[in-house]
């Protein structure tokens, strides 16, 4: 039987602070620039929370509005905000503050210092918080506040890297080594947040879920941060550590690394493993990377736009026992670029897209919805990078055009009902393809469609190991029914032993 | 004779779009000689 998806949860995380002081455009240009037009104008540039909470992409990652709402927005998007909640059906964006709180959680080593005051505000915060306020073994997790003095000299004095709320100081991050640059306070700063905004994602997740939290058996993080030391660099397992967190008290884990690739590497591998019967349940999740915040920011600041890359994304799937209800991946159909693949566009979206619908003797056309790369134009097309998504599809609709299965004309009409708008944020990982998953599900379970394909891609040659780069597909179907009770219970064995004894005795009687 | 024979061309691909070893076999099947490609990743 197929594995299913069971559950999908999304986040983001609003990180205006962040975005100046850990950002990798920012950090350099402090290096190689550091009176720039740029750095001087950047933080008249950034949104406010509110901003964030009504701007539609963000609200259609959080599910608050369909794909087919926002493609009835006017673009540019930042410039015809929505009226919408913090919290939405797939999960919620959270203030930066509270991200400060989620990471004081997540740090098991008191590398992480917040200011008494500002410390005790987020407690109050943070019990009111819907999800975590019910729960008091992570909210026992909240340190004790520091004078600010003390971390003034932690960051001034002993590498400390300083956290930042409205632009002033109110806690830090300590390095965990002396030497080791893998253990630097930056580095634990980045591996804290992506874990701590995976472990708001799972706990969405899990929210409101059938399954509880020591079903889970297994969960793979694919995020892109390589968390390790000096001898074991990107070692890993932050995996587990999200588990520790969330209460997966039953759950082993591990990572998945294939840069933007990995969320889909990762749902074909928990669905292999429910399908081959190693894990009942298995939670893929990723939180975001605090360095792509602002990667496009010159751009937008030179376009007196607002720097839209402020928010940190995450999300979870639940992948579980087909329960013939939930939408199935389908293992048969899987697609992948390979080595031997080559770089030409038609090579790579015969690799991802016709060739696993073959199997299926699908056609293009056959799949409902297609969900590649899902940047955000709006934050895309003013850096010159164009619209993402947008050119994934046509790429799609002209092979089902080479292939004979529509006319070149068909092209736009194509894009528009198999495509859909970018409306995730440029976190590398985040985009590629699995935005679209919570509406797949739901549309799939509606019978609004019937099957949706995610496809992701990788960039491999930014770790300069391979010119190569990667991709990896899977098709998402309404469940065909059936349940994954193969086989005979141990209840069903007694009652066929006693109904035989039954019988036998019977047959004694008799003679 | 083609637009490329002859010259040194460098070439910067898109992995969304034309990748860099792309770019590459059609210059060399024009005549042209590359002297430097990259794939880079706008996202």
């Amino acid at each position: 039987m197929n594995a299913v998806i069971k559950k999908v949860a999304y986040t983001l995380t609003h990180a205006p602070d962040c975005l100046v002081h850990g950002g990798t455009t920012q950090t350099t240009e402090r290096i190689v620039a550091p009176d720039s037009e740029y750095l001087q104008k950047l933080p008249n540039h950034l949104q406010k929370y509110e901003d964030v909470v009504n701007y539609a992409p963000n609200q259609t990652y959080i599910g608050g509005m369909t794909p087919s709402d926002l493609h009835d927005v006017a673009e540019p998007w930042y410039k015809n905000p929505v009226q919408k909640q913090r919290f939405a059906k797939f999960g919620e964006i959270m203030p930066q503050q509270e991200l400060y709180a989620l990471i004081d959680i997540c740090d098991s080593f008191e590398l992480v210092l917040l200011e008494e005051g500002f410390s005790a505000g987020l407690r109050i915060a943070m019990q009111s918080h819907p999800i975590i306020g019910k729960r008091d073994d992570i909210l026992g997790r909240l340190k004790k506040g520091f004078e600010i003095a003390q971390i003034e000299d932690l960051v001034k004095n002993h590498g400390a890297e300083g956290l930042y709320q409205d632009h002033k100081l109110i806690g830090c991050v300590k390095k965990a080594h002396n030497i080791d640059e893998n253990l630097s306070s930056h580095i634990i700063l980045e591996n804290l947040i992506s874990k701590a905004t995976a472990v708001l994602s799972v706990l969405h997740l899990m929210d409101n879920c059938d399954i509880a939290l020591d079903e889970i058996q297994m969960i793979i993080d694919c995020s892109e941060e390589a968390v390790g030391d000096m001898n074991q660099r990107g070692g890993g397992n932050l995996a587990k550590s999200v588990a520790e967190i969330v209460g997966f008290t039953s759950a082993t884990g591990s990572d998945i690394r294939a840069f933007c690739a990995a969320p889909t590497h990762s749902l074909i591998t928990a669905a292999s493993m429910v399908k081959a019967g190693t894990y009942k349940h298995v939670v893929v999740a990723a939180g975001g990377s605090v360095a792509k915040l602002g990667m496009n920011g010159k751009d937008h600041v030179k376009k007196d736009m607002p720097a839209l890359e402020d928010v940190i994304g995450g999300f979870a799937v639940l992948i579980s026992e087909n329960d013939g209800v939930s939408p199935e991946i389908l293992n048969e159909a899987i697609g992948w670029h390979s080595v031997g693949s080559g770089s030409a566009p038609q090579k790579v979206t015969e690799a991802l897209v016709s060739t696993p619908l073959e199997k299926l003797g699908l056609k293009i056309i056959d799949v409902d919805k297609f969900s590649a790369e899902m940047q955000n134009p709006d934050v895309t097309k003013p850096a010159g990078a164009g619209d993402v998504p947008d050119a994934n599809f046509k790429m799609i609709g002209a092979l089902a055009v080479m292939r004979g299965e529509m006319a070149r004309t068909d092209i736009p009409d194509f894009l528009k009902k198999h495509g859909m708008p970018g409306f995730a944020p440029t976190q590398g990982h985040i985009p590629s393809g699995v935005p679209f998953l919570g509406f797949a599900r739901e549309q799939i379970m509606a019978g609004d469609i019937t099957r949706a394909m995610i496809i992701g891609k990788g960039s491999l040659f930014l770790g300069r190991m391979t010119n190569l780069f990667d991709g990896a597909s899977f098709v998402v179907q309404k469940n065909s029914g059936a349940t994954s009770s193969s086989g005979v219970s141990e209840e069903q064995v007694r009652s066929l032993i006693a109904e035989s004894l039954r019988d036998f005795a019977k047959g004694l009687l008799a003679e | 004779m083609s637009f490329f024979a002859g010259k040194k061309v460098i070439a910067l691909g898109d992995r969304d779009g034309i990748p860099g070893p792309a770019i590459e076999e059609v210059i060399k099947a024009s005549g042209g000689e590359i002297v430097f490609s990259a794939t880079e990743c706008f996202v």
